[in-house]
């Protein structure tokens, strides 16, 4: 039970969170919050990458003196990879933004049903 | 839609946890993930790049290539994002 | 975002941050290769600096009033820097972005390494700083109507 819950807790409660965002992005029927939603989901991902990197006993990866010991440190990859992600998730957000104001000022609303409903009229 | 969507829910949760217990504990130092390159990072890192923060030595003199395609997305979702919301300044003539 | 919010409170505490914020982004920065820090993560500080500013004095009297159409221009420029870098390091005849020939002189090889990093995150901090108060402009521009 011990090594559970040190070992893969963690693996089941980011499936969680990734799971409540995509049930977000299902269920709702304002366009807002499925934006968020979505944004949850980004996190989970990036979350579930940093984990996969960790070493136990190991410090942040930034060299102290001359030590090149590779247990010291956690794995870089993943963080410099993630960085890449985080700001990808920047920019979906703006242009999904930019695309709901549009949307507003066209259609009066953003429910999706309404939205339907006004086109097939 | 809200019952079909939790009950898909449901089965992914079982599947998910089912496929967790696979993967590899949490902080084991011989995990695939820190075994390849990832050592040839950490002990040539400060001699060949010249910095001891290895995240940017890895984003930006190993993986440089990867930043500056990553540089160009934020540029074009910039110049997007202004583009779809210029019409509205001018009006809809 | 004509106006601003501007009360006494916020005029008073915001002189106090802006400033230690916009050094906080340029130490981050060029502290990038012997501390966590680096590119991004100094670009989003200095926008948060900006942004601060225009939205607490409007748009007219802030500080720092950059346009949509300006930041745009700037971003390109930053993104053009790392590709300069990266081509000219062909014209010397060596790969693309390969800092080993960069025209310094050092003691050190890695030295040239190092300095072609500070370069490229120079590039990629005004990308990302000029992106986001391009998104941000574009987004709070017209509150006066059409």
């Amino acid at each position: 039970m011990d090594s559970f819950i040190t070992g893969s807790l963690i693996y089941w409660l980011v499936a969680a969170l990734f799971l409540l965002g995509v049930y977000g992005i299902l269920a709702n029927n304002n366009l807002m919050k499925k934006l968020m939603a979505m944004n949850i989901m980004q996190v989970a991902v990036i979350v579930f990458f940093l984990i996969l990197g960790q070493k136990l006993g190991g410090t942040l990866p930034i060299l102290m003196g001359s030590d090149t010991t590779v247990d010291h440190y956690i794995n870089p990859l993943p963080h410099a990879l993630m960085l890449t992600a985080i700001v990808v998730s920047l920019s979906t957000t703006g242009v999904a933004l930019a695309l709901l104001m549009r949307i507003q000022e066209r259609y009066g609303e953003i429910e999706e049903d309404d939205i339907l409903r006004r086109m097939n009229e | 839609m809200k019952k079909v969507s939790a009950l898909l829910m449901i089965v992914l949760a079982f599947m998910f946890f089912y496929t967790a217990s696979s993967l590899p504990q949490v902080g084991d130092v011989n995990s695939p993930a820190s075994q390849h390159v990832s050592p040839r990072y950490i002990e040539k890192g400060k001699k060949e790049t010249g910095s001891p923060n290895l995240v940017t030595a890895v984003l930006a003199d190993y993986r440089g290539y990867d930043t500056l395609g990553e540089t160009t997305v934020i540029f074009v979702a910039g110049i997007a994002t202004v583009m779809i919301l210029r019409g509205k300044r001018k009006g809809e003539d | 975002m004509k106006k601003g919010f501007g009360s006494i409170v916020l005029d008073a505490s915001f002189r106090v941050l802006v400033p230690f914020t916009l050094v906080y982004g340029v130490y981050v920065l060029v502290h990038g290769e012997y501390s966590p820090g680096g590119g991004f993560q100094a670009g989003a500080l200095l926008a948060v600096g900006i942004i601060l500013s225009r939205l607490i004095q409007g748009n007219e009297k802030a500080l720092f009033n950059i346009k949509g159409n300006v930041a745009l221009i700037l971003a390109g420029i930053g993104t053009a820097l790392y590709a300069l870098i990266g081509f000219s390091t062909i014209f010397l005849g060596g790969k693309f972005l390969e800092y080993g020939r960069l025209p310094f002189s050092v003691h050190d090889p890695a030295e040239l390494h190092a300095l072609g990093m500070l370069g490229i995150e120079i590039g990629v901090t005004l990308c990302v700083m000029m992106t986001i108060v391009a998104i941000f402009d574009a987004l709070t521009g017209e509150e006066e109507g059409i």
